[in-house]
């Protein structure tokens, strides 16, 4: 496949290794933004191909990692009514909640349904007028667009039974907390090469400047990662802290701005939590005045849950980058794709699922 | 979900600019995408599409600066090797 296999090329990928063993004099931390990327890299080994003393640090790139427990709950409440069909992206399915997950609630007769896009969603609700159609709309910028352009559609065709339940979040303001943590190890950054093709990189260039950390726009195929990987470790080690654009192929300084404009359009920047991690100021999107009839939330007049998470998942420090995935003592024991105890063990995007599926030979407690 | 791939445009329908659909061919599977935030995109074009969406065109010359870049590394340390060899010549003729 045009521009994915060449970017997976081996020799390409050695010679990227090369260089950055060439140019690395000390030790040093990145972190990769994006559930995506951290999926590429322990698929294809690329941390191992990496000189020891540089660490990859994995981000809380997963949107369905980091969608709060009460969402969730939320969510299973109204995917329950029998006047509901609720849809959402296949791995929202198995996250669990507080007490079960919508593939339960599916097995149980709610009418609970996969779609690829948004506009699946607003199809079947003027397929199904007698119905209510609801949309979980997980993901961070790069999904946005998406769900945007759905809510947009349904408005500007009186659409009557569609709604959304926005679980958006915002990828800078959760990159602000990681460097304002006590415990942050991160020197520099790989941004979500995606959540830049839509939003550019401009909001980077105060980030890099005030924390001193170069950040690095990147893609998800091997050598992309690479790349941003060298691109990053030439700045450390040269003391500049510089945003700097890996991705050109798809990503440009002004980013996507028919769909920014949109995004603006129909959301407002709100605050959101984090699962794992907590509340974390304007770090989301929720449903701009105009567009609040849309909101599930209110409209299914949810109540506001108070949950706590499992005590035995810990979910939050590996999002935060503090903990790799087989240093929780539940990891392929209690907790597997198939028994998850927290959401980074379901999502496609999400480490412990990434670990899980690519090494567990070598880290498996005997 | 930051999970988007490329494909190449075979097809497109719609004139409303926010209607305008395409058929996006991705390594001989074809699906259904939105162009309306790609405006400038027309068949034959790649973009990066993510549930449903095209969010960008891809840039031929820009793809190709990845290995452009490698090409460079290389003739530099071919430049590196053959000074070495020269110094080291140099040196034993001293």
């Amino acid at each position: 496949m045009k521009y994915l296999d060449e970017y997976r090329d081996g020799g390409a990928a050695r010679k990227y290794a090369q260089e950055i063993a060439h140019v690395t004099t000390r030790p040093w931390n990145l972190m990769e933004v994006c559930g995506g990327q951290t999926h590429a890299i322990v698929k294809f080994g690329l941390d191992e191909l990496l000189p020891k003393q540089v660490t990859l640090i994995h981000g809380p790139g997963c949107p369905v990692c980091v969608t709060p427990l009460e969402l969730i709950d939320k969510a299973l409440e109204i995917a329950a009514r029998p006047e509901v069909i609720f849809c959402s992206f296949g791995d929202m399915l198995r996250v669990p909640g507080s007490s079960t997950d919508l593939l339960s609630v599916k097995a149980r007769g709610g009418d609970v349904r996969i779609v690829y896009s948004p506009l699946d969603a607003v199809k079947l609700a003027v397929q199904q007028p007698s119905k209510e159609i609801v949309f979980f709309g997980v993901g961070f910028e790069t999904t946005a667009p998406a769900t945007a352009m759905a809510v947009y559609q349904a408005a500007k065709t009186g659409l009557k039974n569609f709604s959304l339940l926005v679980s958006h979040v915002l990828v800078p303001p959760a990159m602000e907390a990681i460097l304002s943590s006590p415990q942050c190890q991160v020197q520099g950054f790989l941004a979500a090469g995606h959540v830049c093709t839509v939003m550019g990189y401009e909001e980077y260039l105060p980030i890099a400047a005030k924390d001193k950390v170069p950040i690095v726009v990147t893609g998800f195929e091997p050598v992309d990662i690479l790349q941003g990987v060298l691109m990053c470790l030439e700045q450390l080690e040269s003391g500049r802290a510089e945003v700097e654009n890996q991705y050109t192929r798809a990503v440009r300084r002004e980013g996507n701005q028919p769909a920014q404009q949109l995004i603006r359009e129909v959301f407002r920047v709100i605050p959101r939590k984090w699962r794992g991690v907590g509340e974390i100021q304007q770090s989301g999107l929720g449903l701009s005045d105009a567009y609040a009839a849309f909101d599930a939330e209110r409209r299914f007049g949810v109540a506001e849950l108070r949950v706590d998470e499992s005590s035995e998942c810990l979910s939050g420090l590996v999002l935060q980058g503090q903990i790799k995935p087989h240093e929780c003592p539940a990891f392929g024991t209690r907790c597997t794709p198939e028994h998850p105890l927290g959401a980074t063990m379901v999502s496609s995007e999400g480490a412990c699922a990434a670990y899980y599926r690519y090494r567990r030979p070598e880290v498996e407690h005997v | 979900m930051c999970l988007a791939i490329p494909g190449k445009i075979t097809s497109i329908s719609g004139q409303d600019p926010l209607l305008r659909m395409g058929k996006v061919d991705f390594g001989g599977i074809l699906k259904e995408a939105s162009l309306a935030y790609v405006p400038e995109a027309n068949i034959g074009d790649y973009v990066i599409v993510h549930v449903g969406f095209a969010i960008s065109r891809l840039d031929e010359a820009e793809a190709n600066k990845v290995f452009e870049y490698l090409r460079e590394m290389e003739d530099l340390s071919e430049l590196e090797e053959t000074g070495q060899k020269k110094a080291r010549k140099n040196s034993k003729r001293i």
